[in-house]
């Protein structure tokens, strides 16, 4: 019955407006069945994930309300008062953190299996400023509920802003809405994190959709060198997107598992004139580079320890995202390739950060 | 070009535009104020030869007085035989029992004092002179207290200033200055181990650990241009500057008059004076730490009222502590404890108040509070309770929307193998 409205639904829509397009950027698509086949569904659960964000973002919209004297209330009000406000509130909160995990796992299975090359440049780069997006979402998401340690954490990572030469410390006043994090950093936190960065998120999200739909999934080497009748596919609708949809939902039950058993603690309002609390660190995400600019010794050479370090991230972080157009010579008789090594330093090295910054 | 031109015109135009708006607007900065030349400063750095406690941050210097303020002289002549003659009433350094006077010229005067300070009072001299400080003083004694031994002569900041000898923080051991120099303190036959013990007690870790200047400090007990150890008769009048209701219920009852009559000193025979400790619920009772055994034995009526407020207090807290438990329980598993909160509050007053209702010496009005007190807690744990329980309920919930999500996901696991048997 309902199978026979729907197919309705869609040949009166195609009458009138020719889904070929459509069918055919679904349809034409055939994702294919290797030992490493796995790695493909982490995009589809990063953007699940993003999907959630959207939902329960949305829900929360409802209730929150910014402002110094308003925000920490709302959100308290939320998890207390507002029927399922709790579950909405800390299944945003652990999805966000989800959300980078696996956008971090997406972009370093990518980078490994050289899906990055061409034709598909562009969906790389796209990729990446998506990363940036959701950690810019991640830190002005954070101020939001307007704790103590969202605070002061917002305090330390504006102040790091500052230290970049010549714009450092207008960009510095321009994130605050002033010399200090105040209730005008709050509004500008919100508004970036509710108006600007979906709409940028969304663009490039859009984009990055359309390009893997459009080239299809990246066969990894081993993959090409099969002969042609031991290549597998399966068709990316409905096969493909049925098993992305279990893992779905698998990572659906784990987010609500997490919402209830570990709930994301609000803690104390935040207060402007109070000392700042004791274990002051930033998202998890964020990590690698607070600990590596702790590290670092006051001066280097002629420069400053921090300064240095935020210009090695900031450019570390641009070349990165220009990967795809960096020609490394192919050095058959070489075990692991010069890009692949520099990989396994990159993902130790933010591996070793993250634990030193929580043990240390 | 042109057209380019145009464009690159208009990009700029609309990022400054938006730069500009999103920029937050700064206050302007006042431009400095032009200041006078003091010829004594002047001169006096130029030989080095300015006073040893000489601070730039002086509040007389900041007030923009110069030092013939108080020296006298000309401040406008560079020449020293002008600027330090008799003549433009130079009085050079004042001998030490003329100076609580020397200083009385402009803080003992209203019409001067105000324009700095409207609401200054200006009796300090005349208080100094009750003191047992100037008192001494006046007696010949120079080796008392005068206003430069607590305020510094050269380096003076206000008392709310941290950095002052005089800030709240500062002055048990500006006091101890003198109080804690045995040889000096050998001849008035005064001990000097006060900050030792004040540093242990409850106002003292308040003050000197916690740094709360709330708590008090030598002179809020002691007076600080006054300065004289209370009397007697004054002991629960200085307590009770703070612990008004102590102070009011205990001059209310009959033990007031009995202490007076045996000599007792007030507040300090039970609480002791510089190394006054938190209470304890254990000092009241009958118990060996108790302080009404001290005169009360078994058999008498107040061993039995000292029994019954104890055990009256005892019971509130267990309630509490209870309530309390279970309220972090409810924090910690995330759910609304706003409204526990509250309730917890008021039981904590009402604990308080109990405790404070001990200086009675009343067994019904004490237990009048505590059963205030244990409703509210026991409103407390009655709400943690059904936190706790809608906790598990969101459990249940949890693990009903689980055996859902597994059907579900098995459904599609066998779809899915289904389609592929098709299609191999």
């Amino acid at each position: 019955m309902m199978k026979k409205i729907g197919s309705k639904l869609i040949d009166w829509i195609d009458e009138r407006y020719d889904l070929t397009p459509v069918r055919n950027l679904l349809l034409h698509k055939k994702v294919p069945e290797h030992r490493h086949s796995v790695w493909y569904y982490m995009g589809g659960v990063t953007l699940f994930l993003f999907l959630v964000q959207l939902f329960t973002g949305i829900l929360l919209l409802l209730y929150y309300r910014p402002g110094e004297d308003s925000a920490y209330e709302s959100v308290r009000f939320i998890v207390t008062e507002v029927k399922f406000g709790w579950l909405i509130r800390n299944v945003h909160s652990w999805s966000a953190n989800l959300l980078v995990l696996f956008a971090f796992i997406h972009m370093f299975s990518v980078f490994f299996s050289k899906a990055y090359q061409k034709p598909r440049e562009l969906t790389w780069v796209t990729g990446f400023i998506i990363l940036v997006l959701s950690l810019a979402f991640g830190f002005s998401g954070y101020l939001l509920p307007w704790n103590e340690l969202a605070f002061f954490a917002t305090k330390v990572g504006t102040d790091i802003v500052g230290v970049v030469p010549v714009i450092g410390e207008p960009l510095k006043i321009l994130l605050r809405g002033g010399d200090e994090v105040t209730g005008a950093t709050l509004s500008r936190f919100f508004g970036i994190h509710v108006a600007i960065l979906p709409a940028i998120f969304t663009l490039f999200l859009v984009m990055h959709l359309l390009f893997i739909q459009r080239q299809g999934m990246h066969e990894p080497e081993h993959f090409k060198n099969l002969p042609e009748e031991k290549k597998k596919y399966i068709p990316f609708f409905p096969d493909f997107a049925l098993k992305d949809l279990l893992l779905w939902v698998v990572v659906f039950n784990i987010l609500i598992f997490l919402a209830l058993y570990s709930p994301w603690e609000l803690g104390n309002k935040a207060d402007a004139f109070a000392s700042a609390p004791s274990g002051i660190r930033p998202e998890w995400y964020f990590m690698f580079m607070f600990q590596s600019l702790k590290l670092l010794p006051a001066h280097i050479l002629f420069l400053e320890g921090e300064l240095l370090g935020v210009l090695f991230f900031g450019v570390a972080g641009f070349i990165w995202m220009l990967i795809p157009y960096i020609k490394v010579k192919h050095r058959p008789n070489w075990k692991i390739q010069l890009l692949t090594l520099i990989g396994i330093i990159i993902v130790a090295f933010i591996v070793i950060m993250t634990v030193l910054g929580y043990i240390l | 070009m042109g057209k380019r031109f145009y464009y690159f015109l208009l990009c700029t135009l609309t990022v400054s535009f938006l730069f500009g708006f999103a920029y937050p607007e700064k206050e302007n900065k006042k431009a400095d104020q032009n200041q006078k030349v003091d010829q004594c400063f002047a001169c006096h750095k130029e030989i080095d030869n300015l006073p040893k406690d000489f601070s730039e941050n002086d509040i007389h210097r900041h007030a923009n007085l110069s030092c013939s303020s108080c020296h006298g002289g000309d401040p406008n002549s560079d020449d020293q035989d002008v600027a330090m003659s008799p003549s433009k009433g130079f009085v050079g350094v004042p001998k030490r029992k003329d100076i609580p006077k020397f200083c009385g010229k402009c803080h003992s005067n209203i019409n001067i004092m105000r324009v700095y300070q409207p609401r200054i009072t200006t009796d300090q001299v005349e208080q100094y002179y009750t003191s047992v400080h100037g008192k001494k003083l006046l007696a010949g004694d120079e080796n008392v207290a005068e206003c430069s031994s607590c305020h510094t002569a050269h380096s003076i900041l206000s008392a709310k200033d941290p950095r002052s000898s005089v800030y709240a923080l500062n002055v048990p051991n500006t006091c101890n200055k003198c109080h804690g120099n045995s040889s000096l303190m050998r001849t008035y036959n005064i001990p000097v181990n006060q900050l030792e013990e004040y540093s242990k007690s409850v106002h003292g870790i308040a003050l000197l650990k916690n740094k709360d200047i709330s708590a008090p400090a030598c002179n809020d007990c002691h007076g600080n241009h006054g300065a004289t150890p209370p009397g007697l008769k004054s002991i629960s009048h200085v307590c009770g500057t703070c612990h008004v209701s102590n102070m009011d219920f205990f001059n209310a009852t009959r033990m007031a008059k009995a202490f007076e009559e045996q000599d007792f000193h007030g507040c300090e025979q039970c609480h002791g004076n510089h190394g006054v400790q938190k209470p304890t619920d254990e000092m009241i009772g009958v118990g060996k730490e108790s302080k009404c055994i001290d005169c009360h034995t078994e058999g008498d009526k107040g061993y039995k009222v000292s029994k019954n407020i104890h055990l009256s207090l005892i019971q509130l807290k267990n309630e509490y502590d209870a309530a309390n438990a279970k309220y972090l329980e409810v924090r910690q598993k995330g759910m609304n404890d706003v409204e526990i909160g509250f309730q917890l509050q008021d039981a904590k007053q009402a604990l308080i108040q109990s405790r404070t209702l001990i200086h009675t010496f009343d067994s019904v009005k004490v237990g009048a509070k505590v059963k205030e007190g244990i409703e509210f807690s026991n409103k407390a744990s009655m709400l943690a309770q059904k936190e706790i329980d809608d906790y598990s309920t969101r459990r249940n919930g949890f693990a009903i929307a689980t055996i859902a999500f597994l059907v579900f996901v098995i459904a599609l696991y066998f779809k899915i193998k289904d389609k592929e048997k098709k299609a191999s």
